[in-house]
């Protein structure tokens, strides 16, 4: 952002930057909430085990093997929450590049969302590297594996993280009252959207792509030469599910910041959603199907892991699917968020099959996490919604942005 | 380990030299093709389970010995203190011993799985390990369908440990530590076409003994370690799901399609974008 000294000083009652900076960062409104006395002493303990991660090796607070050397917090952390950030390109397209202008109200909080979930979650990635400290290595270029698909993931992660941070600028623009900067930055949306759809493909996609050399170690059922697809497709959904999830509590936590129009559109943007959601799932359900048939598969349907497979595909898919467009056509609000709920357990479920409960499904000892994986998994998931709702109560995310924003454009 | 002052002045020196070196590397090219891929050849019938190259191994690379003897029945795996492994398998020929480490592959999937080059698929044959460039993210390990890479999961500064076929040996000229070791030319080191030739020789020269396959010629699109046994080879241990081809071509689709869909999409994108922009009343036309 360039010099946004002088127009703070308008903005804020002639305080200066540093002095409206410090009296942001304090807490607003009460302490003692239910969220914050589950999560401070979940984030505390989380951070005691990343010490004694960093001090005594991975093997010290995970249950990894040689074996199973990627647990929950690449399966959960990365390939899960990248999914369920995906929302933020799905609704950009929708936006900035179709024009759906209904949906607008929702973009920022949405990018905001998947920003922050890049972020930690990518950021989880940290934690999980043994050797740290060479993660510049693939960065600065003197080691380039270009043959590598977790180099095209890694690279991805980063410049898309990079393409929603400038999304996101002209809300921070707004917040600091920096007028030149806001016309910069918005200017830069189109670009930044773009190139961040076209990252995500690309990188939701190449989630999948990572496990296909390891063909013999995932089970038939999830392995096949389509992951890469059905990753991509799935995360449209598993995004919007999102979306609608975090829109429902967003709704009630914040309903003070959203103004009575917004309120009302909330219903119709739902509506939307569902639709959205049931035509992307029904494609993906289609797909599973082919992927399935092509596979020859049917023996394996009557073991256990074809149960399992089948309870993902039919509790997890295609009942949700329905319900998507059962309430779709009767407009029915509560419908919407269970199916929305049901699809991210799916989505869950289907990450975690072919990361860790399908990968190495024949092995004798079978990767189990521990209870301090867990934890560091909920600590991190609960320090990103801190920032979130940090963020969400000092800028316009929510709430309308401030006048001269709009008539600036 | 942060990036400090020399080591950063060290870091544009080699970009430096690594753009100087293209010129020279060109030049030595020639003098490089004729660098055949070395490997090894494992004879499970002259193998008599002494364990004298898994004690030579671990002195070779700062291991500690093996304590645990072979046993009939029993499968000891490679792990992060120990690079390879004897067992002794109980099979329809009767009791055969069949060594394991690191395959050597022609394509190691590890390699190509590397985003920093630290699995390297050496021009001499081994696939050697460089601990300054790993991140440690074990996606070798995911990658390798013979589960070669281990990891010190109770290490502050893990390394991944594997064979290397001895690879600063072999650069010197000298053989690999275990073909050294070996008192009875069960492991012969040497060129892979050598070695191949070599194998066929052994199984013409007695027939029957040997089940007629050579493993490593073609499994995962061939391998620089390759085995000779008496038994069949789903028998003494080889993982049968491991297939012919090379691994590194199941995601050669996903990476080649990468330039297309980052030229194509943006393209359509902006098409889009232009095409409604008129759509709407001029006062909604923001962002």
């Amino acid at each position: 952002m360039t010099s946004p000294a002088y127009a703070i000083a308008k903005d804020n009652d002639g305080r200066s930057i540093w002095r409206f900076l410090i009296s942001e960062l304090r807490p607003k409104g009460k302490w003692l909430t239910p969220f914050n006395i589950i999560s401070i002493p979940i984030i505390l303990l989380g951070l005691g085990l990343i010490v004694i991660r960093f001090a005594q090796g991975i093997g010290s607070v995970t249950n990894l093997t040689q074996e199973t050397p990627w647990g929950i917090w690449i399966g959960f952390d990365v390939v899960t929450g990248v999914a369920f950030a995906g929302g933020a390109y799905v609704l950009t397209f929708m936006v900035y590049i179709l024009k759906m202008n209904k949906y607008h109200s929702i973009v920022r909080i949405t990018v905001l969302n998947g920003f922050l979930a890049y972020v930690f979650y990518a950021g989880a990635l940290l934690l999980d590297l043994g050797r740290p400290w060479n993660v510049i290595n693939p960065i600065i270029g003197n080691s380039f594996g270009t043959s590598s698909v977790l180099f095209l993931v890694a690279w991805h992660f980063m410049l898309y993280m990079l393409a929603e941070l400038i999304e996101f600028s002209p809300a921070i623009a707004e917040w600091l009252g920096a007028r030149r900067a806001h016309k910069v930055l918005s200017g830069m949306t189109i670009a930044a959207v773009i190139f961040g759809i076209t990252l995500s493909t690309l990188h939701q996609s190449g989630l999948g792509a990572l496990y296909l050399m390891a063909k013999d170690k995932i089970h038939p059922l999830w392995y096949s030469e389509f992951i890469p697809v059905l990753f991509l497709v799935s995360s449209i959904f598993a995004g919007l599910s999102m979306v609608i999830f975090e829109g429902t509590i967003s709704h009630k936590v914040f309903s003070d910041q959203i103004s009575k129009e917004n309120h009302q559109a909330g219903k119709g943007i739902l509506h939307g959603l569902s639709k959205i959601c049931a035509g992307a799932m029904f494609a993906y359900f289609f797909l599973q199907l082919l992927v399935f048939i092509h596979g020859k598969n049917w023996n394996l349907l009557n073991t256990p892991m074809g149960y399992w497979f089948l309870l993902e595909m039919i509790g997890f898919v295609l009942i949700p699917m329905l319900l998507f467009f059962y309430s779709y056509r009767t407009n029915n609000i509560f419908m919407i968020r269970l199916a929305a709920i049901l699809t991210m357990l799916g989505i869950i479920l289907n990450r975690l099959n072919v990361t860790v409960i399908g990968f190495r499904w024949d092995a004798a000892i079978h990767y189990i996490p521990t209870w301090m994986e867990i934890v560091v998994t909920l600590a991190v998931i609960f320090t990103e919604i801190w920032i979130f709702r940090w963020i969400i109560n000092r800028m316009p995310v929510l709430r309308e942005s401030p006048k001269w924003a709009n008539e600036l454009k | 380990m942060s990036l400090d002052r020399r080591n950063f002045f060290k870091t544009i020196g080699i970009a430096g030299i690594a753009i100087a070196g293209i010129q020279s590397a060109k030049a030595s090219s020639t003098e490089e093709s004729k660098i055949e891929f070395r490997g090894m050849l494992y004879d499970s019938a002259r193998c008599v389970g002494c364990q004298e190259c898994e004690r030579a191994c671990a002195l070779a690379h700062d291991l500690p010995e093996p304590q645990d003897e072979v046993k009939v029945g029993v499968v000891r795996k490679t792990s992060e203190t120990q690079r390879c492994v004897i067992n002794n398998y109980n099979t329809s020929k009767g009791e055969v011993f069949v060594r394991n480490q690191c395959m050597h592959c022609n394509e190691p999937a590890c390699a190509a799985a590397c985003l920093t080059q630290a699995m390297y698929k050496t021009k001499e044959g081994p696939v050697i390990w460089r601990g300054d460039k790993c991140m440690g993210c074990r996606y070798c390990m995911v990658s390798c369908p013979f589960d070669v890479p281990k990891f010190e999961y109770h290490s502050a500064n893990p390394k991944i440990q594997k064979c290397d076929m001895c690879y600063d040996r072999i650069v010197k000229g000298e053989k690999p530590s275990c073909a050294e070791a070996c008192p009875g030319e069960a492991i012969v080191f040497g060129t892979r076409r050598e070695l191949i030739a070599e194998a066929r020789k052994r199984m013409a020269e007695s027939p029957g003994t040997y089940v007629d396959q050579i493993y490593g010629e073609n499994v995962a699109g061939g391998t620089g370690y390759l085995y000779l046994s008496t038994a069949p080879f789903n028998e003494v241990g080889f993982n049968p799901k491991i297939q012919n081809s090379s691994y590194p071509a199941l995601s050669k689709g996903f990476l080649y399609s990468v330039p297309t869909v980052f030229v194509l999409l943006p393209t359509l994108l902006l098409g889009i974008h232009e095409a409604t922009k008129n759509n709407q009343p001029k006062d909604e036309e923001n962002d």
